[in-house]
């Protein structure tokens, strides 16, 4: 049975040599298929004696599985050898910038003006915008800031007529809204506001919040606490220091600024804050009776408080802009920083 | 209010270093602008006394002086001054002495004659702005050879308070120390002022025609005052140290009991006077020359003190120049008035005024001032000028005088006001130290108001008083608490910061540009466009509010292009203002422009530039947003901004609500601009209505699908055809879509082929091959009837 022997060791150089599965396939067809010379062999057994038969076909049987699992394994060998030549031809530089546009983004104003609802509607504040053409009586009137009233002066006003003005706080909205709901209110008003002041410090336009709350028993201890937890979670600092300061406004009484320890020096006085560690951020009071008696609030029921702040300003201070004149050149270049 | 510590701490006087109390009265709500000491640092300066003076021999301007510093040694110095003098007391920097500036005094020779130290003018010594005529001249009294720091009290603080306008009653060294004491729990003592002995009966009539606006005037005579004398030093450094500079005796004297006391006054003098004083408002016609030299046409609102002639003064702002004092006046009528803040308020304003006295006038002036104020001036004139003090008279209309306010404050009310209960005691201290009279009442208490304090007349002001007296800041924290109660809520409504989210996703900045806009600008982009014009614009380019967003994001556009931008994407959100006064509508827009490639630059990018359908399907990105894109259309429109054959109306089910368009080359060219930009706006009220999404069931059966390609004019828009097919392809048309548009090779000059796809599918069976073949040949019969549309074979 030299015969086997050689033919398997020839069938087995022939499956090391063959290349690609075509020349694998002709391979067993040439040796194990219907016509092939292991099959020729299987077929000749009968002409063998009866009695050596037995030995002789499982010999042959014996050489058609090894060269079966030989092909096989030559096979899966060629296959996974062309799947790794495709995965090569095909690897990209993965480094390369994607495809396609680039995002855009929100001005500096907007992100704030959103971060500071965010934060008042969360606690259930709504938020309520107005015209900004207003008149006489929204704007100071219902505000207790009669005609000749001195604090008229304190901001320079946009007139378009003896009566028609553009807002110079959004205010009017707080008023609009007092005279259209019941308490409890909880709102904030966000929007443009206008005063005729324009130089390092002042832009003609810029953009405020206000604040209003009115509900049975509120006190100047809940003012307190709101401001200095809005401060705190605006600057994101728990350790921030608010100090309240007397001060004035019309609409409401006793009336405070705020001050916030200066976020660019930590107090120790720089020239952001003028030197004196503190930063002056925001006005507030309670809402003063007369400002209830315009919109037809109880005053003995109810009380409130209102604050209002600059948006400019507080982009300034935590983006750590230093040119309140950029927010309204609508630069790329400083549009982009806020992305 | 600016004040020197030194004399506020004449009134009283806390043991607090100068910031300390600045810290203090901010807190307390006056707050302080500025501490600075009075005089700038200078050493080695004494009171020196001239001796004797030579011409210089060698210089004409010059003089050889000896001054005696106290030294015991007789110094000579050189001195350029015109006006020193022998017997003059001087400053005198010793050699050694350090100037303001750090000009060091050192031995020289001057011409040839030895100069051992310097005699100083004010300026040099940083008393004065500016250069000085000459030396500074100093009281015969002035002890020779005393530091001339500590002898002028140069270690001195001012202390600047940027007062609120409702404490006018702290615009006085008074008021200040009034709260100061209150802060400190000190007494507070002020000058003692006697009513002054009266020795002569000249009376000068006073007549007050409108007690309304001026309820009070108090006049007197003072004869015999001798105007040429020198105001002394330590009135003129007190008024300097107030930002006040020195005019004359006379003048000087009204200014510092103003400062003193805080009522303002103003000297006549008498022989300029006709007949008798009367208040009165001014008539049409009359004019005034003011002191500050300008004549003015008096408005017939104005309040005025006239005498039989015309107009002498505005009553509460300024005096005039014909009726002021001179160098040459003997006798004068002096006058202190209450005018109510009302006569006084916008006065001033309205010439263009604001002087210390309509500043205070317009806050209020405490009307129990009036005489005492004359006593006080009465006493300072006759210690300074001399002169002798006729009978006061006095014109009071009590009527019209402010009434007394008499306001009650419940402790149950102060305890839930600022969330603490106050002791009755501390209650009472604070409000009687703020010069309050304070009774018990069975709610808590009832307090009289003071006349100086115009501020108080309701609870709430007695609320704020105490505490801001008490400290802001030692006053409870309190989160509010609230009911949980939820609110309805639109689900339809898109949120606004949505739509921006959207835009920011395509490729756009958000800008924010001014509400007012160049009305050449505006008027070149709308010509026809109306919107209100401000009366009083900052500028000329900002004097029309925006009747649209162009006009703003061009003018941003403008300023990127110059800065080498090339590829631009803005957008804005916010109100546009369109019609007169009468008949104006506040529209929320939502705009936006694109300009440069379609794609930032990079390796993969189109280098094409950004066209209209670009744009255009990013707005369609916003309609769709809430849902509902189906009502919005475009058709083709005007627009006077807009390339004519690149703009569309925008429609929300019909209305309509913006445009969008390539700008006009016409007004791109006017602009200056080299490259095209495509625009638009639409209303916000219509973007944030979407609709509420409704399920409708999956089909389980198949879709069919045909494409048809269709020949038509080339000038037929695109929708009119889609909406025919739409209506025509029945129930089961799932989707219409444009695959393509075709002109060129193969399509005659003058049409496009459009390349359609069909889908139709039916919720609960398979369709057959007859009835889409019926729709289709339906869809192509219309069309053709409808739009000459053939089917390209």
């Amino acid at each position: 049975m030299d015969d086997l022997s050689t033919l398997v060791d020839e069938a087995r150089s022939a499956i090391e040599s063959a290349e690609d599965r075509q020349a694998l396939d002709e391979v067993r067809v040439r040796y194990l298929g219907k016509k092939g010379e292991i099959t020729a062999l299987l077929k000749g057994l009968g002409k063998l004696p009866a009695d050596e038969r037995p030995a002789a076909g499982e010999r042959i049987n014996q050489a058609k599985q090894t060269l079966g699992q030989e092909l096989d394994n030559r096979k899966q060998v060629l296959e996974k050898a062309a799947l790794d030549a495709r995965l090569a031809a095909e690897t990209l530089d993965v480094t390369l910038p994607g495809r396609g546009q680039s995002n855009g983004g929100l001005h500096p104003v907007t992100r704030t003006l959103e971060r500071i609802e965010g934060l008042f509607t969360r606690i259930g504040f709504d938020v309520a915008v107005g015209p900004e053409i207003e008149d006489d009586y929204h704007n100071f009137e219902a505000l207790n800031i009669p005609a000749q009233h001195p604090a008229r002066g304190m901001a320079d006003t946009f007139y378009f007529d003896a009566t028609r003005l553009l807002r110079t706080h959004t205010s009017p909205v707080q008023v609009r809204t007092m005279k259209s709901v019941e308490p409890p209110i909880r709102i904030v008003c966000p929007g443009r506001v206008y005063r005729s002041d324009s130089d390092l410090t002042h832009t003609p336009m810029f953009h405020q919040v206000e604040g209003l709350l009115v509900d049975e028993d509120v006190s100047f201890a809940d003012l307190k606490g709101t401001i200095e937890d809005f401060l705190k979670a605006f600057f994101e600092r728990d350790e921030l220091s608010v100090r309240f300061r007397p001060s004035y406004f019309p609409f409401t009484e006793p009336s405070a600024e705020v001050d916030i320890q200066c976020v660019m020096c930590q107090g120790e006085g720089c020239r952001v804050c003028s030197h004196s560690g503190w930063l002056e951020v925001m006005g507030c009071g309670m809402v003063h009776p007369e400002v209830f008696r315009h919109s037809g609030i109880d005053t003995e029921r109810y009380k409130g408080f209102a604050f209002g702040m600059g948006a400019e300003r507080l982009a300034m201070l935590r983006y750590g802009v230093n040119d309140l004149r950029l927010f309204f050149e609508n630069d790329l270049r400083f549009l982009r920083q806020f992305a | 209010m600016k004040f020197s510590e030194q004399w506020l701490r004449e009134w009283v006087s806390p043991q607090l270093t100068p910031q300390e109390l600045a810290d203090q009265v901010t807190m307390a709500g006056l707050e302080v602008d500025a501490v600075e000491p009075v005089a700038e640092s200078f050493s080695g300066v004494v009171v020196g006394h001239v001796r004797r003076k030579v011409q210089h021999p060698d210089a004409d301007k010059l003089s050889v002086c000896e001054v005696d510093d106290g030294s015991g040694e007789v110094v000579q110095v050189v001195c350029g001054a015109p006006n020193v003098a022998e017997g003059q007391k001087v400053p005198f920097a010793r050699v050694g002495a350090v100037l303001p500036g750090d000009f060091k005094i050192k031995r020289a020779k001057l011409r040839g004659q030895e100069s051992r130290g310097m005699i100083c003018s004010a300026s040099e010594l940083g008393l004065e702005e500016g250069t000085s005529a000459g030396i500074l001249e100093l009281p015969a009294t002035a002890p020779v050879g005393e530091d001339f720091r500590a002898w002028m009290g140069l270690e001195d603080t001012t202390i600047e308070v940027d007062l609120t306008p409702n404490r006018g009653d702290c615009l006085s060294l008074k008021g200040l120390a009034r709260e100061v004491g209150v802060l400190n729990r000190l007494a507070v003592q002020g000058p003692a002022i006697e009513p002054q002995s009266v020795t002569h009966e000249t009376r000068f009539e006073i007549n007050v025609s409108d007690p309304e606006r001026c309820p009070r005037y108090v006049g007197r005579v003072i004869k015999g005052v001798d105007v040429t004398v020198e105001t002394p030093l330590w009135m003129v450094e007190r008024l300097r140290r107030s930002g006040i500079r020195s005019i004359d005796p006379v003048v000087d004297v009204t200014n510092y009991v103003m400062l003193e006391l805080g009522q303002p006054m103003h000297a006549f003098d008498l022989a300029n006077l006709s007949q008798g004083i009367e208040v009165r408002l001014a008539r049409a016609g009359e004019r005034l020359t003011l002191l500050d030299g300008q004549d003015i046409a008096l408005r017939d609102s104005t309040l005025v003190i006239a005498d039989s002639r015309g107009p002498l003064a505005i009553a509460g702002i300024m005096g005039g120049e014909h009726s002021g004092v001179t160098a040459t006046t003997r006798d004068i009528f002096l006058e202190s008035a209450f005018f109510t803040p009302l006569a006084v308020a916008g006065q001033a304003r309205a010439y263009g005024l604001h002087t210390d006295a309509s500043h205070r006038f317009e806050r209020g002036v405490d009307p129990a001032l009036t005489a005492v104020a004359v006593e006080r001036a009465t006493a300072l004139l006759r210690e300074i000028t001399g002169g002798e003090a006729g009978p006061i008279l006095d014109v009071t209309s009590q009527a019209h005088m402010p009434a007394p306010r008499q306001v009650t404050l419940r402790s149950a009310r102060l305890e839930q006001a600022l969330g603490m209960p106050f002791e009755s005691s501390l209650v009472v201290d604070i409000l009687e130290r703020l010069g309050m009279a304070v009774t018990t009442a069975p709610e808590g208490w009832t307090v009289d108001a003071p006349s100086w304090r115009f501020d108080i007349s309701i609870e709430e002001d007695l609320i704020e008083e105490l505490a801001r007296i008490h400290g802001y800041n030692r006053l409870p924290v309190r989160r509010p608490s609230a009911r949980l109660a939820l609110r309805a809520d639109d689900e339809r409504r898109q949120p606004q910061a949505r739509l921006r989210g959207q835009m920011v996703a395509r490729g756009y900045q958000e800008a924010i540009s001014y509400s007012f806009v160049s009305p050449e600008l505006q008027r070149l982009l709308m010509p026809d466009a109306v919107s209100p014009r401000l009366a009083n614009p900052i500028s000329s380019d900002m004097a029309v509010m925006r009747a649209s967003l162009f006009p703003g994001l061009i003018k941003a556009l403008e300023h990127n292009l110059n800065r080498q931008q090339s590829r631009v994407r803005l957008f804005e959100t916010g109100l546009v203002f369109n019609g007169e006064l009468d008949s104006l509508t506040q529209t929320g827009m939502l705009g936006g422009l694109a300009c440069g490639p379609r794609e930032p630059e990079g390796w993969a990018g189109s280098r094409e530039s950004v066209d209209f359908y670009d744009v255009k399907g990013d707005l369609e990105t916003l309609f769709a947003l809430g849902g509902n894109a189906d009502a919005w259309r475009f058709e083709p429109g005007r627009h006077s901004a807009l390339h004519p054959g690149q703009t569309a109306r925008v429609l929300h089910d019909g209305e309509e609500a913006g445009w969008i368009g390539t700008l006009h080359p016409a007004v791109r060219a006017e602009l200056g601009l080299k490259v095209d930009a495509v625009l638009f706006e639409v209303r916000l009220d219509y973007l944030v209505q979407g609709k509420l999404p409704a399920f409708s069931a999956l089909s389980r059966y198949p879709e069919v699908r045909r494409d048809l390609a269709l020949l038509v004019d080339d000038s037929l828009p695109v929708q009119h055809l889609l909406d025919s097919i739409r209506s025509h392809a029945g129930e089961w048309l799932t989707e219409l879509r444009l695959f393509d548009v075709y002109r060129g090779k193969g399509v005659e000059e003058g049409d496009k082929s459009l390349a359609l796809g069909l889908t139709w599918q039916h919720p609960s069976r398979t369709l057959n091959d007859d009835e889409i073949n019926q729709l289709v040949d339906a869809i192509v019969t219309e069309s053709g009837q409808r739009f000459g549309a053939r089917l390209r074979s």
